[in-house]
């Protein structure tokens, strides 16, 4: 399609593909992971295991699979989109019946040697899919009601099976990461006036439904959100956790209490200390000053990707590369909010730091995927 | 479908736009995270770094030793002991039943003991938290813990201070007990101290233990710990030892106070000695005694039903708490009252034809042939009721009640021991508001021999004759030093009374004692310069007229007796009280001069002080004794 057009011949083919690679980006991203290993192995109490030495290990496979990806052509993985979305919403619909169920939700297919968690493809399946839907879209239909409508069904189709899980945390990522994407694209932003209308209507409903035989919500959902407004009113039940994070965050101070002598970590006063809760362990020890240079990393991850993005003359991989870095994005702004109270505790770990499989290699696979728009983007 | 070259740069334009417009609101909300993490990491800093202190750092107390009680001579009364317990830390145990069930094999603990300690490591709260197994086992069942600990994991002896009173019986009621913290000891705090909730904190229950508990308990050290989030200790992070509290050394002479205790006996009796110089207690006895220590490990049933039922009392603290009518030893007071008001002279007499009339009512002298012109002296010495009725009539009630409050009746004794009575001094007013009832010249007549309402304690009675032998207002003083810095002297002010009359009240005495007419001449000392002055007494207890050997022991009346010596310099005064004891110079008066000899001479008298017709059954009682003694002290080795 629109490839013919590019000279392909000043694309870089075979293993000098490796020169094109945007470096800088693998080492930002491997400086991020470093932090996550530091992290890990200092919650750990200074020991590799049980978590650093895993999470070293998926990140040499991440790098691998990111590597692989990369060195494929953009335009075949554009041609793999629907594909993708496709495989990603049956593994859903799978993992609604043989899921295993952790936390009191199903969430992850156990595959032997890892944890799939579905809803992690999707993030990235969803990002491909409307990045080659309005590649293939022509510019003047985009605000179109009925092209607009086609992106949001694909939007809320795999949004309304993760709410079944029930995962509220991935469902709203998506549901963001869908509605950026098609506001990148270019759809008119009174969409966004009335959905943004519409969607402040419905938290209102939802609230209104809590104790009514229609509640949209479970228990538990509404208590976090009880306990994110007002974590005082529960302090060792719900609020315990929020409140913990806030006091091992706080009292890091400007230069934190140092490498392993974090006490709110240490001595397990912080809930989740390897997963979600990775950030307050990291401002903890290394106070703000360590807060803020992870925050510096993952913002120079996005301007790599906007710069990538921006140069690229290719639709799919502008968007692609935009979405990517948002999904990117949505990602550690909805981790930190939550670890410093600004959100309630939806479950969001921290990408690339927090301890975890499967979101660490679909973050790698996409960035694959940035990478390959970066090396094959026409000249 | 191909793109048009205007549609690709329309298409990086708006992508360009949007991309901006996103990466800025991106950017937007970096700042918003980096401006909260500055607000919670810079401004609230403190804040959050004391809150995480709190959660990390636990302060435990820790008990501080209690402070000790010796005697005047430094011998130690009450004593703190270690005191070894079995713990059993439950995650530490694979097998926590058959753990148990092995270590009480060692130590033998019995079925029910076993129950106990499985139902409290069942309801421990974590199970990194010791769980006591047994409480006070002895050093060889510590022993043999330590040596089978490989077989014993999770087992650990641990060691704290339990309060042990060595002498046992002999101070039960001076220097009380302590026992664990109860709701009511908590209850009389506003504001109870933290150390009172350590698991095993003893606190005083009775006695000097009790009245001095602030100064003997000194004050808690503190430890801090570092604690994780389930509690579980680290590691201790600092320590300041607690300050241990104050010793106390009282006035009592121990060698004294044994031998009084030895020499009661079976005896339901109180002895009290005072010195004259500062008002010291050397021996404040009551008998039957009890053992503290049974209260510290607390008592069983079955020995506190003993304890309770036994007539004799054993756990009551007779000198202070039991008020008797203090019979004749109160003719001293109605004497000095009559003098001091000037009715009556030395020499003045009254004739006793053995009973006396007021209106329609006759009053009895005790002896009911008379004892026929009486004076001051003779009145005293024979004991006659007639001379105190005349005197009393002369004189009124109101001097006599003044009389006795001056010389310390009526009001309870400063001392730091538990149930200290006030007695009862009664008058005029007393009868009404407390009978509502007027005075009747009866009243007067009664009051005049110690008998009627009025009551005095053995303690009241030794302070009533010191007040007579030194003319000042003495009071009893038991402790001697308090964490080595010397209670003040109470001995008191000069009572203001006439030292003639004094004089002649104690020649009287004296004659009590020392004339071959005095109802104590049997009780005489014949050692030179220690002779003795005395007043016996006899309390009624049933108005009878049978003799005393003729009724059950609990109708027999008390027998009292008070005394100071020596008469012509006096330095001790003593009061003696044996419930049911018959009459006062026959079962008070040898108990009395016993003990006066054995102050006076600092340990046991030579024979020659005693009368020669007494000296050989004094000699047998003697030996009895020191039998006695050695056996105590053998038993006391054994048990050590």
């Amino acid at each position: 399609m629109s490839y013919l057009e590019y000279n392909v011949k000043t694309v870089p083919s075979g293993w000098r593909k490796i020169l094109y690679l945007n470096w800088p980006m693998v080492v930002l991203l491997s400086a991020i992971a470093g932090v996550g290993f530091l992290m890990l192995y200092s919650v750990a109490g200074g020991s590799f295991s049980p978590w650093a030495e895993p999470q070293m290990k998926r990140y040499v496979l991440g790098l691998t699979a990111m590597f692989v990806v990369a060195l494929v052509p953009i335009w075949f993985w554009r041609n793999m989109a629907v594909l993708a979305y496709l495989g990603a919403l049956g593994l859903l619909v799978l993992v609604e019946f043989f899921g295993t169920v952790g936390m009191g939700a199903q969430r992850w297919i156990d595959l032997g040697f890892m944890r799939l968690q579905p809803s992690e493809v999707m993030k990235i399946a969803l990002v491909m899919i409307l990045a080659a839907y309005y590649d293939w879209l022509p510019l003047r239909r985009t605000s179109h009601p009925f092209w607009v409508l086609l992106p949001v069904v694909l939007i809320l189709l795999p949004t309304g099976l993760v709410l079944t899980q029930p995962d509220l945390g991935t469902a709203l990522l998506l549901t963001f990461a869908g509605a950026l994407m098609m506001f990148l694209a270019g759809v008119h932003w009174l969409y966004f006036a009335v959905v943004l209308g519409i969607g402040a209507g419905t938290i209102r409903m939802v609230f209104e439904s809590r104790g009514t035989e229609w509640q949209l919500l479970k228990d538990y959902q509404f208590r976090r959100i009880d306990t994110f407004l007002d974590p005082s009113s529960d302090p060792l039940g719900a609020g315990y956790h929020i409140t913990q994070a806030k006091i091992a965050m706080g009292s890091g101070g400007w230069t934190g209490k140092g490498f392993m002598q974090g006490t709110q970590s240490r001595l397990n006063f912080l809930p989740e200390k390897h997963t979600d809760f990775i950030f307050n362990t990291l401002a903890e020890e290394f106070g703000f000053i360590g807060g803020m240079s992870l925050l510096g990393l993952y913002i120079l991850v996005l301007a790599f990707c906007l710069v990538s993005a921006l140069a690229n003359r290719d639709r799919f991989s502008s968007l692609l590369t935009l979405g990517v870095g948002l999904t990117f994005f949505l990602y550690f702004a909805v981790n930190m909010s939550m670890v410093m109270g600004l959100a309630p505790v939806v479950g969001v770990p921290l990408p690339l730091v927090s301890y975890g499989g499967s979101a660490m290699l679909v973050l790698m696979i996409a960035f694959g995927l940035v990478q390959s728009a970066h090396i094959h983007r026409p000249r | 479908m191909k793109r048009t070259s205007k549609e690709t740069a329309q298409s990086a334009r708006r992508i360009t736009r949007r991309g901006l417009i996103l990466g800025g609101l991106q950017l937007g909300f970096a700042g918003v995270l980096a401006t909260r993490m500055r607000h919670m990491q810079v401004d609230q800093a403190d804040e959050f770094r004391l809150l995480a202190e709190e959660n990390r750092i636990n302060i435990r107390l820790l008990p501080p030793a209690r402070g000790r009680l010796f005697d005047r001579e430094g011998r130690i009364i009450a004593d703190n002991a270690p005191a070894y317990r079995i713990t059993l830390v439950p995650e530490d145990a694979d097998d926590v039943e058959a753990v148990i069930h092995r270590l009480a094999h060692l130590i033998e603990l019995d079925d029910d003991a076993i129950e106990r300690a499985l139902a409290e490591v069942r309801r421990s709260a974590a199970p990194f938290l010791p769980v006591t197994i047994a409480d006070r086992v002895s050093w060889e069942a510590v022993s043999r813990v330590a040596v089978n600990a490989p077989a014993l994991p999770g087992v650990a002896p641990e060691v704290g201070l339990s309060r042990i009173y060595p002498l046992r019986e002999l101070y039960a009621h001076v220097a009380g007990y302590v026992g664990p913290v109860s709701e009511r000891d908590l209850a009389r705090y506003e504001d109870p101290p933290p150390l009172l909730r350590i698991p095993r904190f003893q606190i005083g229950k009775v006695g000097i233990e009790l009245h001095h508990e602030e100064t003997l308990r000194g004050h808690a050290g503190t430890k801090r710990v570092e604690v994780n989030a389930t509690g579980r200790v680290m590691r201790e992070i600092d320590r300041r030892e607690g300050e241990a509290g104050g010793d106390m050394q009282l006035t009592v002479d121990n060698a004294l106070q044994e031998y009084v205790q030895a020499r009661l006996g079976e005896e339901s009796a109180s002895v009290v000695v005072m010195d004259l110089e500062h008002g010291d207690l050397l021996a404040i006895a009551s008998a039957p005694s009890y053992d503290p220590n049974k209260f510290v490990r607390g008592i069983s049933i079955a020995d506190y039903a003993l304890l309770r039922d036994n007539d004799h009392r054993p756990l009551a603290s007779k000198t202070v708490q039991d008020a008797y009518p203090p019979g004749s030893t109160f003719k001293m007071c109605t004497a000095l009252a009559a003098l001091e008001a000037g009715v009556i002279g030395p020499d003045d007499t009254v004739f006793c034809p053995g009973s006396y009339q007021v209106g329609t009512r006759t009053f009895r002298c005790w002896k009911r042939g008379g004892h026929g012109h009486m004076n001051l002296e003779a009145s005293m010495r024979e004991s006659c009721d007639v001379y105190y009725y005349d005197l009393a009539l002369k004189v009124g009630i109101e001097n006599i009640a003044a009389m006795a409050r001056k010389l310390g009746l009526g009001s309870a004794p400063d001392v730091p021991m538990s149930a200290v009575t006030d007695g009862l001094v009664p008058d005029i007013e007393w009868k009404q508001r407390v009978r509502n009832q007027g005075w009747r010249i009866g009243d007067t007549v009664n009051a005049s021999i110690g008998q009627g309402d009025i009551l005095t304690s053995p303690l009241q009675l030794a302070v009533m004759t010191a007040r007579i032998a030194t003319g000042r207002s003495i009071e009893p003083r038991l402790v001697r030093r308090i964490d080595g810095v010397e209670t003040p002297s109470r001995a008191g002010e000069d009572l203001g009374l006439n030292p003639q009359y004094l004089r002649w009240i104690w020649r009287s005495m004296h004659a009590v004692m020392n004339d071959r007419r005095g109802t104590g001449y049997g009780s005489r000392v014949e050692a030179e310069g220690m002779a003795m002055a005395g007043k016996s007494g006899t309390a009624q207890v049933l108005n009878r007229v049978v003799k005393n050997d003729e009724v059950p022991w609990e109708e027999r009346d008390h027998a009292l007796f008070v005394s100071f010596a020596p008469s012509d310099n006096p330095r001790i005064a003593v009061s003696v009280v044996v419930e049911h004891g018959g009459g006062g110079s026959a079962a008070a008066a040898p108990i009395a001069r016993d003990v006066t000899l054995q102050a006076l001479y600092g340990g046991k008298p030579p024979l020659d002080a005693y009368p020669s017709s007494q000296r050989t059954r004094i000699e047998a009682q003697q030996e009895r004794l020191e039998r006695e003694r050695r056996l105590r002290l053998a038993e006391e080795r054994s048990r050590a």
